[in-house]
C-alpha cells in the first residue's frame, strides 16, 4: 500500500508535466483573463484563501498545489457554483464552508478567477474558459 | 468530643502555619533561567520568558498542576495521544518528560478539586487525579457530557468550572451570521435564528454527573456566536467569556462597509455572563468605535442603525477578528501588583482583515479593579508570529491557551507549532 503511494508521488511531477504541456506560454489574449481573474479573487476569495493562496489553518483550504486546484476543471467549476464543506488536505480538515457562488458570479468571472488561481501561487495548469463553465452548468441543468 | 476539638484545633493551626510559611517561601522560590532571547517574545520590562516544550502538536488549552507539571489538550490526536502530560525532571524549567493519553482531539482542559477535565468537539470527560495530580486510569475517564453539536464550523468546546460543582461549556454557532446561505454575499438572516436552540451559547452542567446531554444541562447564556476563551472570575464569582465576533462585513454587504471598516468591525467582546443573559448574535453586534450595539446587516442593519431590543453590553471591546482563544484571570503573587486579578487574553490572530494586514497573534492584559476593567487594555506579550504575517498560515506561532503556574508564572500554548511558553517576572 505504502509502495503504491510512494510510486504515485514519484510519478506525480511527470503526470503534471504531461498535463501542462502547451500551457507554459499563455497567449496575450489570455493575460487579460488572468488580470480580470485577480480582480475577482481580490473581491470574493481573498478573505478566506488569503493573498498568498495559503488559506487559513483548519478553516479555509490552501489553493497551492492541491488536486482541487490542479485537477479536473469540471470539479473546480462545481465547487465555485455549489460550494463545498469539510475538505481534508494532507490530514488537515478545513471547517468553514465555501459558499455557493453560482448566483453571485457571472460565467466569465468564474472562468477568469479559476484561470487566475490555476496560474498563481506557484500553480501551473490550463485556463478555464467561459464555455467550460457553461458546459458544467448545462450538465447540472442550471442553464 | 474534647479530643476531637483539640485535634481540629491543632489541625487548623498546622494548616495556617503551612499556608503562611508557603506564602513566605514562594516569592523566594528560584525561577528557572529564561531563554536568552526571551523565547523570541517582546514583554514589559522585568518580564522574561522561556520555551518549556516545543513541537508537541496543536497545543490548544492547558492546565498546570500544583506540582508545576502541565496537561495540554491537543487539537488533533498525535502519536496516539489527545492529551499530553509534561514533567520537569531536573528542575530546570524545561519539560523534558512527555507522556500522553486520550484518543480524541479537542480544546478544553481544566483542573478542579482533584479532577482533570477535557473536551472533544462533542463530549466532555474527566479523569481522577492522585495526590500528585497524576492520572492513574487514563483509559477510564468518566464521560460527563456527550452529544454536543459539531457541524464543523466553530466546533471547539472549551470548559471552565465554578466553586459550586458546575462546569460551563461553550457550543459555537455553526454559521457566521445565521444567513439563509452561510457566507453568501447579500444572503439575509433567517428570522428567529434556529441555530440558537442548541448552539451559539453557553451550557451549564454538573461537574460530577455521568452521561449528561443537552436536556440535563442549563442553557446558561445565548446570543454568543463562538466562545473559545472563558474563565471563572474568583473575585466576582461569575463567568467571563470572550466572543469571536462575526466575519466579512464588507465581503457580504459591501454597500454598507468599506474594507477598512470591515477590518476592525465588529468588536471582539468580553462579556460577564449571568444565567439567562443574551449577547444578541446574530441580530446585533457591538461597534467599539460608535460604542453601541448595531443591527446586523442580515437583519436590516446598515452599519448605523441600532437594534430596538437591548442586549447584553460587553465589559470590554477589542478590535475585530483578532480571535480571542484564551482567557485567564491572574490570581498569582509573582507578577507586580497591577496584574493581580486582571485578565490575560490570548489572541490567536486574524484572517479576515484583507486587504489590511492581518493582526493579533499576541497576549493582551486588561487591568481589573472590583471586578471591572479599570484601565485601557495593553499588549503584554508579542512576537509569536514572527516578523510579518502575510496570512495566518505563515504565522510561526499562534497563542491559544493560558494557564497559571503554582508560583504565579504565566503559561501560553501555541497550536501552530506546538510550543509552550512560560512567562516570569523578577524584581
Amino acid at each position: 500500500m505504502n509502495k503504491i503511494i510512494i510510486l504515485g508521488f514519484l510519478l506525480m511531477p511527470f503526470s503534471l508535466l504531461l498535463k501542462n504541456q502547451g500551457d507554459n506560454e499563455i497567449p496575450i489574449t489570455h493575460s487579460q483573463s488572468l488580470k480580470d481573474g485577480e480582480a475577482v479573487y481580490n473581491k470574493y476569495c481573498i478573505s478566506c484563501h488569503q493573498a498568498d493562496g495559503g488559506g487559513v489553518p483548519h478553516m479555509a483550504p490552501p489553493l497551492i498545489q492541491t488536486k482541487y486546484v490542479l485537477g479536473d476543471k469540471e470539479d473546480m467549476i462545481k465547487i465555485v457554483l455549489n460550494g463545498l464543506k469539510g475538505v481534508e488536505i494532507n490530514e488537515q480538515t478545513y471547517n468553514n464552508p465555501m459558499p455557493p457562488l453560482g448566483s453571485v458570479l457571472k460565467d466569465k468571472e468564474i472562468a477568469d478567477v479559476l484561470s487566475f488561481v490555476r496560474n498563481s501561487f506557484g500553480n501551473k495548469a490550463s485556463l478555464v474558459t467561459v464555455s467550460d463553465v457553461k458546459e458544467v452548468k448545462i450538465k447540472q441543468g442550471k442553464q | 468530643m474534647k479530643k476531637n476539638f483539640l485535634f481540629s484545633f491543632l489541625l487548623a493551626v498546622a494548616v495556617v502555619i503551612s499556608i503562611v510559611s508557603f506564602k513566605n517561601i514562594s516569592p523566594q522560590q528560584k525561577l528557572p533561567v529564561p531563554d536568552a532571547d526571551n523565547a523570541g517574545l517582546t514583554l514589559p520590562s522585568g518580564f522574561s520568558a522561556m520555551i518549556v516544550a516545543d513541537n508537541i502538536g496543536e497545543a490548544r488549552h492547558l492546565a498546570v498542576t500544583k506540582e508545576g507539571n502541565i496537561y495540554v489538550k491537543l487539537g488533533g490526536v498525535k502519536n496516539g495521544n489527545g492529551i499530553l502530560y509534561l514533567q520537569d525532571e531536573n528542575n530546570d524549567g524545561k519539560m523534558e518528560k512527555k507522556t500522553g493519553f486520550a484518543d480524541y482531539g479537542g480544546t478544553g482542559m481544566a483542573l478542579k478539586n482533584g479532577f482533570l477535565y477535557a473536551s472533544s468537539n462533542t463530549d466532555v470527560y474527566r479523569y481522577k487525579l492522585n495526590d500528585k495530580d497524576e492520572v492513574e486510569q487514563a483509559n477510564q475517564p468518566e464521560k460527563i457530557i456527550s452529544g454536543l453539536l459539531d457541524h464543523g464550523e466553530h466546533n471547539s468546546k472549551s470548559v471552565t468550572l465554578d466553586n459550586d460543582g458546575n462546569i460551563y461549556v461553550n457550543v459555537g454557532a455553526y454559521s457566521n451570521s445565521c444567513q439563509e446561505q452561510d457566507r453568501v454575499p447579500g444572503s439575509m438572516g433567517i428570522p428567529g435564528c434556529p441555530i440558537l436552540d442548541s448552539a451559539g451559547g453557553i451550557w451549564q452542567f454538573k461537574s460530577d454527573k455521568e452521561d449528561q446531554h443537552y436536556g440535563d444541562g442549563v442553557h446558561y447564556a445565548t446570543g454568543l456566536r463562538n466562545v473559545v476563551g472563558l474563565d471563572w472570575n474568583q473575585q466576582t464569582n461569575a463567568l467571563f467569556v470572550m466572543q469571536h465576533g462575526r466575519d466579512q462585513l464588507h465581503d457580504l454587504f459591501p454597500k454598507y462597509y468599506s474594507t477598512k471598516q470591515s477590518a476592525v468591525l465588529p468588536a471582539e467582546c468580553m462579556y460577564e455572563i449571568h444565567k439567562g443573559d443574551n449577547a444578541g448574535w446574530p441580530y446585533i453586534y457591538y461597534d467599539q468605535i460608535q460604542q453601541k450595539q448595531i443591527l446586523m446587516p442580515e437583519y436590516g442593519g446598515d452599519g448605523k442603525k441600532s437594534a430596538d431590543k437591548k442586549y447584553l453590553d460587553p465589559v470590554e471591546a477589542f478590535p475585530g477578528h483578532l480571535a480571542p482563544d484564551g482567557l485567564l484571570f491572574y490570581t498569582g503573587n509573582q507578577f507586580p501588583e497591577k496584574y493581580k486579578y486582571g485578565a490575560f487574553i490570548a489572541f490567536h490572530g486574524s484572517w479576515n482583515r484583507s486587504p489590511e494586514p492581518q493582526a493579533g497573534y499576541f497576549v493582551v492584559f486588561v487591568p481589573f479593579k472590583d471586578g471591572k476593567p479599570s484601565g485601557k487594555w495593553e499588549v503584554f506579550a508579542d512576537g509569536f508570529a514572527g516578523e510579518k504575517q502575510l496570512s495566518p498560515g505563515s504565522a510561526k506561532h499562534r497563542p491559544c491557551g493560558l494557564a497559571q503556574g503554582p508560583d504565579g508564572s504565566l503559561y501560553v500554548s501555541d497550536d501552530s507549532k506546538g510550543t509552550i511558553y512560560r512567562i516570569m517576572y523578577k524584581k
